[in-house]
């Protein structure tokens, strides 16, 4: 009985995080946002270069063969560094295709997946939250509609996208009736689009059978990912307030030393603290507990949400008038945990799903 | 990361079930009322000779006598929770006083204490807080003189929890009034018997005497009778205010309320309908089901930095604060649910869990003030956690 990480998860905190310093500083995370989408090349390619990409593909396919807590202490550091590096799509892939792939498909997509020949996007906004009419439909293997919201699409070959019906495809984004659409939204750090298909041929997920569990389970992992974005991002949001009520001085003394500005970071950080423990549990459970992964991913998501939201506003509020201004930049932070707590479900929608897992609903 | 138990574990936790489902009927019941009553006391007998409470207290001092193994305490508490039966005594001459003498007391005051506090035959109440001294409680001004070979006591303790029912009385007193006022402190212990001493209950917004008021009048205590060191008070008090806090914060009683407030909205109805199907109180069990599952996981974490012998930081110094502020969410949302119906109180028709919702509701604000209120918990998470700067001093201020 360990509640704790490995030396091997620690070594891969630490090598990510020092990597990200060097090549996702804040300054190119603002080029990003500038439009410059460029400059995400680089991070991805020293990304792959740590073996992001092989993290969850099975070492039978060429990968790492790691787990979701693996995947979610990649994502906590990606969220600390707001960085625009391309991770979570492709998590939810793997996953997607080591679900519902045939022993073809897992033979053709895992190793391109892990030597990042393919990249993918994901667009699965309408299997948790049908708005504006969207939605695809199939008809003789061609799909056809919009999905809102596809993630990671700046770098991307293919998208990961599912029919009205929960059906998981595939589509090449080189179809000339795929069309991508960038969607402007708060959070600048990451690009988002609008994906539509016109009797687009799209490739299924074979296994039949198992359409609904690998639905479930590419959501779960996303909703967890999520959630490890947040905390990483929150995690930062506090040290930058922590420091900043350290040294910045009013009526003779540093804030931090008024109760009033140091009961904020007291509370940030309670509340922030068990939601790092939610976090790992839920991960840990999607791998060793797979009937318990979607409630706790859920309420993991849920829960992060609504602190993260706490700690965006708390934070911003230590820093005063600068927490509001461009130049800090905290507002990158901030926007980023705004759009998580939207994405794939929001802590009503994460809540109510919870209890209807239960029984309860 | 790994959850699972070892067999060795799994073995003991079958073992632990099997022993309490044999013994189910030796547990007292809910009307077997009274600290010492004969059927409290055989029960905890039982309990500490088959190693179920007073775990890891050597035999020579009454205890069971097993080393100390964190995840064997975690599965005696788990099987007890899932039993429903009565756990051993946990008052505060257990909980406090007895991990106090281990480490600190004289042989003789070993010998003399630990026993009879184990067995329930001898029960304690702690003397620290004071009218004037609450949160800053090393300001305390009971004072104790010498006068020959005793201690003559004068002044007032507040917050004196069973102070009625005890048969002793751990209490912090100021025996050098010159020092500056962390030093001046001693931990005596004596007989709530003796002359001068009289205790005035409390009556709080529970409607009950939890707790009381203790005056004590030219009390003569024998100079033996001192904990640790004169002046060390202080330090001796230290150790067990530390065990408390971690105890005002079980994440597994909150689980069982959590549970218990499920089943409630199941079986309760509102126009017909049961509680459950209203969205808005759904909304609200499920977000606190998330805050008793990452206080959960936070244990786990804090006891697996106990078992490397490592400090457990952040997830240690908040367990306090989020558990008793979730316990009380806990008790507001049962209370909510119930409506009209969750304001009854005392003895009534119409009750429901005999009214724990609302007393819960209002003790439980009483466990966020207590023990180092919820703004002190603050302090100490700022201070010692995030390393923030303590705030200045008055005093030290130059001019006017």
């Amino acid at each position: 009985m360990e509640f704790a990480l490995s030396e091997d998860q620690r070594l891969l905190q630490s090598s990510l995080q020092g990597t990200l310093e060097n090549v996702s500083p804040l300054e190119t995370v603002r080029r990003f946002a500038a439009g410059e989408q460029d400059v995400a090349k680089a991070i991805d390619t020293a990304l792959a270069e740590l073996g992001l990409g092989q993290l969850l593909v099975p070492e039978a396919h060429g990968g790492l063969g790691l787990g979701a807590l693996d995947a979610a202490l990649v994502q906590e550091a990606l969220g600390f560094a707001v960085s625009p590096a391309a991770f979570l799509a492709g998590a939810m892939a793997s996953e997607a295709i080591g679900q519902a792939g045939s022993t073809a498909q897992k033979y053709k997509w895992l190793p391109m997946l892990a030597d990042g020949s393919v990249k993918i996007a994901v667009a699965l906004t309408e299997t948790v939250s049908m708005r504006e009419g969207a939605g695809l439909i199939e008809d003789g293997g061609k799909l056809t509609g919009k999905a809102l919201f596809a993630l990671e699409t700046n770098s991307a070959s293919h998208v990961l996208t599912a029919d009205i019906t929960g059906k998981l495809y595939l589509v090449d984004l080189a179809e000339k009736s795929a069309k991508l659409s960038p969607l402007e939204t708060i959070d600048q750090t990451r690009t988002y689009a609008e994906l539509t298909l016109d009797k687009t041929p799209a490739e299924p997920h074979a296994d039949e059978a198992k359409r609904g569990e690998a639905l479930a389970r590419t959501l779960g992992l996303g909703r967890i990912l999520l959630a490890a974005d947040t905390l990483g991002a929150c995690q930062n949001m506090l040290e930058k307030a922590v420091t900043y009520a350290a040294e910045r001085q009013q009526f003779g003394r540093v804030i931090g030393s008024f109760q009033a500005v140091k009961h904020m970071c007291a509370e940030m950080a309670a509340k922030l603290e068990p939601c790092r423990s939610l976090v790992w549990h839920a991960a840990y459970i999607f791998d060793t507990e797979p009937e318990k992964a979607a409630l706790m991913a859920c309420l993991a998501k849920s829960h992060i949400s609504e602190v993260g939201t706490f700690i965006a506003r708390t934070s911003t509020e230590v820093h005063g008038g600068m927490g509001f201004t461009d130049l800090v930049g905290l507002h990158y932070w901030f926007k980023r945990i705004g759009t998580n707590r939207q994405w794939l479900g929001s802590p009503e929608q994460l809540r109510a799903e919870a209890a209807s897992l239960q029984g309860w609903a | 990361m790994d959850l699972a138990l070892s067999p060795e574990y799994e073995a003991f936790r079958a073992e632990i079930a099997a022993l309490l489902k044999a013994n189910a009927d030796k547990a007292p019941a809910n009307s077997d009322r009274g600290l010492k009553h004969p059927k409290r006391l055989a029960w905890q007998k039982f309990l500490i000779e088959h190693g179920l409470t007073a775990r890891t207290i050597p035999t020579e001092y009454g205890g069971y006598g097993a080393s100390p193994d964190i995840l064997q305490s975690r599965i005696i508490a788990e099987e007890f929770a899932k039993s429903g039966l009565p756990r051993g005594l946990a008052g505060q001459g257990i909980s406090m006083l007895v991990p106090t003498l281990l480490e600190l007391g004289t042989d003789e005051q070993k010998a003399q204490w630990i026993a009879p506090t184990l067995a329930g035959e001898t029960v304690w109440c702690q003397g620290y807080s004071e009218p004037g001294a609450g949160s800053d409680l090393a300001s305390l001004k009971t004072r104790a003189e010498i006068d020959g070979d005793d201690y003559v006591i004068n002044g007032q303790k507040i917050w004196t929890s069973t102070a009625k029912q005890a048969d002793m009385i751990f209490c912090l007193v100021r025996t050098e009034p010159d020092a500056k006022k962390h030093h001046g402190i001693s931990y005596l212990i004596f007989s709530m018997d003796t002359p001068g001493i009289e205790v005035r209950p409390l009556v709080d917004m529970t409607g009950s005497a939890n707790f009381n008021e203790v005056f004590f009048t030219d009390v003569r205590v024998p100079r033996s009778q001192i904990v640790g060191e004169p002046g060390k008070g202080w330090q001796v008090a230290n150790a067990t205010l530390t065990h408390e806090r971690g105890m005002l914060g079980d994440p597994n009683a909150a689980e069982a309320r959590l549970l218990a407030i499920a089943d409630l909205m199941q079986t309760e109805t509102l126009n017909g309908a049961p509680l459950m199907d209203n969205p808005v109180l759904r909304d609200r069990l499920i977000r606190l089901q998330a805050e008793v599952y990452a206080m959960q996981a936070n244990g786990l974490r804090v006891m697996t930095a106990r078992l490397k012998k490592e400090s457990a930081g952040m997830a240690g110094l908040l367990i306090k604060l989020q558990g008793c502020q979730l316990n009380h969410e806990l008790a507001r949302l049962a209370i909510d649910a119930l409506g009209e119906i969750g304001v009854l109180y005392g003895e009534t028709p119409y009750l429901k869990d005999n009214g724990s919702w609302q007393w819960r509701y209002m003790y439980d604000l009483g466990l966020i003030i207590g023990g180092g209120t919820a703004q002190i918990q603050k302090n100490i998470i700022a201070e010692r956690g995030l390393g923030l700067p303590r705030e200045p001093r008055l005093a030290k201020q130059q001019g006017g």
